[in-house]
């Protein structure tokens, strides 16, 4: 009899404890997120990262590309008092996700992080990554191509240096334009011609896959000159306009192709994707330039059969062009080592390196090795021994200046599917597609205290 | 929760008139549930709370966290997205669940008919299904469907023939269907064969005595006493139905503009808060998914219970 009491004040002390330790964790919860936000950014300059790197520090990486372990291993041995603890948190969006919830919480982030260019501004206007600026690397300016710098200033502050470029070209199958005798595109009336002509000459054989992807949607609006998107008042005003004169042109020059079933209704990147790029079903890719090292790894059997021509224009004798992927590496804000994270975003990038990373198979985004002559030189027996470098660092020339991407594209770009994609699978009008995509994207963007107009 | 439940008992126990002493032996009963009341609090309580908790934020890329009230309920009812998808499940409910424990059924009843030769190689072949992951079912059957490189692609390359593509968009629910038919009806076999193997043999004796033939005795003696099984498969089944998730999630990837990111309510909720950081209005969703699913898992339960009266 005695001992029941003690049972339940043992009972009671423990329910309290458990009380006060969920209450607790609350509170805590609460503490580092109210924390992070009130952090305020570092200051530095080239002098104090070199001293930093000397010192004995570790930072975590978050990136996905694959030279990544041969750029860690170098950087190690240059600064040996420096730890890099490499992860790879999964591959665009799904890495977006866990450095989003990190960002949340307030602890989590990596030091350095790999991010898209379409996504920067997401997060540098969600106030989760280091201006570079703060720490003098505005002077790196000269260093990489005006589209990639162009991509990594948000609002006037530098949010991460550029990793590789996409500036797009068209990869054909020379043995299928042969066989069916066509000629090589340089408007997109000439390709859809082409396209026409080969699907009529045999209905297995597709110019290319089309199922509507978010990335070439935007890239296409771009080369066609159009601005659907445009931030100011730091970021929190955005336009939508995805109706403007360049998105109409794509749109109207896109409808014929999907309308009359001229694309192969085919994911890219799927296994349906690969073996018709290797059996010849597919003839043709609009693609980014760092499709060259896909291709050779991927497709390995195409091997002499494929060549790089410019990208075909909308207008007839005006080169124009785009980026298409590519992607940056940022200091989080949340990183305790800024100047030895953007001392490693440095070497990785803009010293040794880049090096690494082009002989790994990247698209440079540095001009003095777009201008090298070894590059431009190259002449890759995968693609018949054509310079393909040089008509790729001409694309790189002609990318149109003043793009911007939306603050969340990355959700803009999630619910693609639900929009345009629709447009796709129906065979009905791009550009209601796009006014839904628009309407959509307008709506999220005012749930998240956007100010958005949307035209 | 522990301790406000606790001491409401003793306000309980003192209300009622009985001693403190008394009251103080009624704690030996909380020591016992107690382990299981703590676990019970944590993972089931604790995270319904919070979720309603979160629902009554909403968190903003610009302007950070506000509370809104019930702003997210009402957002909820009116957003065209959600009923589409809870129409989408509803339509599956209706449609699949009839068929997948028809097919269940009348496996239950040839198996346990012994009039099968081999009747445990059929129990454990149509049951193997349900132990394939579902993850791994839907790769399987997203290859099968694929009408290029697919086996409804070498079908019609081999017969020269146009399948209609079982991923298109007219289609796409009833191939889901069909995944999870394949899936779940050896699942609700074994329910229902189980509930058989426990009707008492001198059942069968009387009918046999009394003339009656197989379908008679499957009428008048199996059927009701599988009632109750059947109640049980039917709750699984509308949960399961407005959980559904896995299958169309995968097929995504192989047709993303037939299956939206709002194709079932659970889709939403998860492209919500994963693709978009809207944690609390995928809550919101969560929330009322999970009263509507109660409501109608209840509703069934009754009728279920009301026949076996």
């Amino acid at each position: 009899m005695n001992i029941k009491p003690r049972f339940g004040s043992t009972l009671r002390r423990t329910a309290a404890v458990a009380t006060v330790g969920l209450a607790l964790a609350g509170i805590l919860a609460g503490c580092s997120a109210s924390a992070s936000t009130s952090s305020s950014g570092t200051t530095g300059n080239a002098a104090s990262i070199t001293a930093a790197l000397q010192k004995k520090s570790s930072i975590t990486v978050w990136a996905w590309a694959p030279q990544m372990k041969t750029i860690v291993t170098s950087f190690e041995k240059k600064y040996p008092n420096v730890t890099v603890n490499l992860v790879n948190a999964g591959t665009s969006a799904a890495e977006y996700t866990k450095l989003q919830n990190a960002v949340k919480a307030g602890s989590g982030a990596p030091d350095v992080a790999q991010i898209e260019y379409y996504a920067i501004p997401q997060f540098a206007i969600s106030n989760s990554l280091t201006d570079l600026s703060t720490l003098g690397m505005s002077s790196l300016k000269s260093k990489f191509t005006a589209s990639t710098w162009g991509s990594v200033n948000v609002n006037g502050g530098l949010y991460g240096l550029p990793q590789d470029s996409g500036p797009m070209a068209l990869f054909y199958n020379k043995t299928v334009f042969d066989k069916y005798g066509l000629t090589v595109p340089t408007t997109w009336d000439q390709y859809i011609a082409d396209a026409k002509k080969l699907h009529a000459a045999d209905p297995n054989e597709y110019m290319s896959n089309d199922v509507g992807d978010a990335g070439f949607t935007d890239s296409m609006i771009w080369e066609a000159g159009g601005h659907p998107y445009t931030i100011s008042n730091s970021g929190k005003d955005v336009t939508i306009n995805l109706q403007d004169a360049g998105s109409k042109q794509f749109a109207n020059t896109w409808n014929p192709l999907v309308q009359g079933g001229l694309m192969a209704p085919i994911a890219s990147w799927s296994n349906e994707w690969y073996q018709g790029l290797a059996n010849g079903t597919i003839a043709s890719l609009a693609m980014g330039a760092w499709m060259p090292s896909d291709l050779e790894s991927s497709v390995a059997s195409g091997s002499g059969q494929w060549r790089v021509a410019p990208l075909p224009t909308f207008e007839a004798g005006k080169p124009a062009d785009a980026e298409n992927g590519g992607s940056a590496d940022s200091v989080m804000k949340q990183s305790k080592n800024p100047l030895v994270a953007a001392g490693f975003v440095q070497y990785m990038n803009a010293q040794q390196g880049a090096q690494i990373s082009i002989q790994s198979g990247s698209f440079p985004s540095t001009t003095a090795d777009l201008s090298s002559s070894s590059f431009l030189n190259q002449t890759p027996a995968y693609f018949g021994g054509q310079k393909i470098n040089q008509v790729l660092a001409q694309a790189s020339k002609d990318v149109l200046p003043g793009w911007s991407y939306l603050p969340f594209q990355v959700y803009s770009n999630s619910i693609y599917g639900d929009t345009v994609g629709q447009a796709y699978a129906n065979k009905t009008d791009l550009n209601a597609g796009l006014q839904a995509w628009q309407k959509a994207s307008a709506s999220y963007g005012t749930q998240q205290g956007f100010t958005v107009t949307s035209k | 929760m522990t301790t406000t439940l606790s001491r409401s008992a003793t306000q309980v126990g003192q209300a009622r008139g009985i001693g403190p002493r008394k009251a103080r032996r009624n704690w030996a009963g909380w020591a016992f549930v107690g382990p299981f009341l703590i676990v019970f609090v944590l993972v089931l309580i604790a995270p319904v709370i919070y979720s309603i908790y979160l629902s009554l934020f909403r968190d903003q890329l610009i302007g950070g966290n506000a509370f809104v009230g019930l702003a997210n309920y009402g957002q909820a009812i009116t957003d065209p997205r959600f009923w589409e998808s809870l129409g989408r499940v509803v339509l599956f409910l209706v449609v699949q669940v009839p068929i997948m424990l028809g097919v269940a059924l009348i496996a239950a009843l040839a198996i346990d008919s012994a009039r099968l030769h081999w009747a445990p190689l059929f129990r454990l072949s149509i049951f193997l299904p349900y132990a394939v992951p579902a993850v791994v079912a839907s790769l399987m059957w997203g290859f099968i469907y694929g009408t290029r490189f697919g086996l409804v692609g070498n079908i019609d390359s081999f017969f020269g023939i146009q399948l209609p593509a079982p991923l298109g968009s007219n289609l796409v629910l009833a191939s889901i269907g069909n995944i999870v038919t394949w899936e779940f009806v050896g699942y609700n076999m074994l329910i229902f064969y189980s509930a058989l193997r426990v009707i008492p043999g001198d059942l069968y004796e009387a009918a046999e005595l009394d003339g009656a033939n197989a379908f008679r005795i499957i009428r008048s003696i199996k059927l009701p006493a599988l009632r109750s099984a059947i109640a049980i498969s039917v709750i699984f089944s509308v949960i399961g139905s407005f959980q559904l998730f896995n299958e169309p999630n995968i097929l995504q990837t192989l047709s993303p503009n037939t299956i939206t990111t709002y194709f079932t309510p659970n889709m939403y909720a998860y492209n919500l808060s994963f693709a978009g950081q809207q944690f609390n209005y995928s809550a919101t969703i969560a929330i009322i998914m999970g009263i509507i699913t109660m409501i109608i898992a209840y509703v069934v339960q009754l009728s279920g219970t009301r026949k076996e009266d």
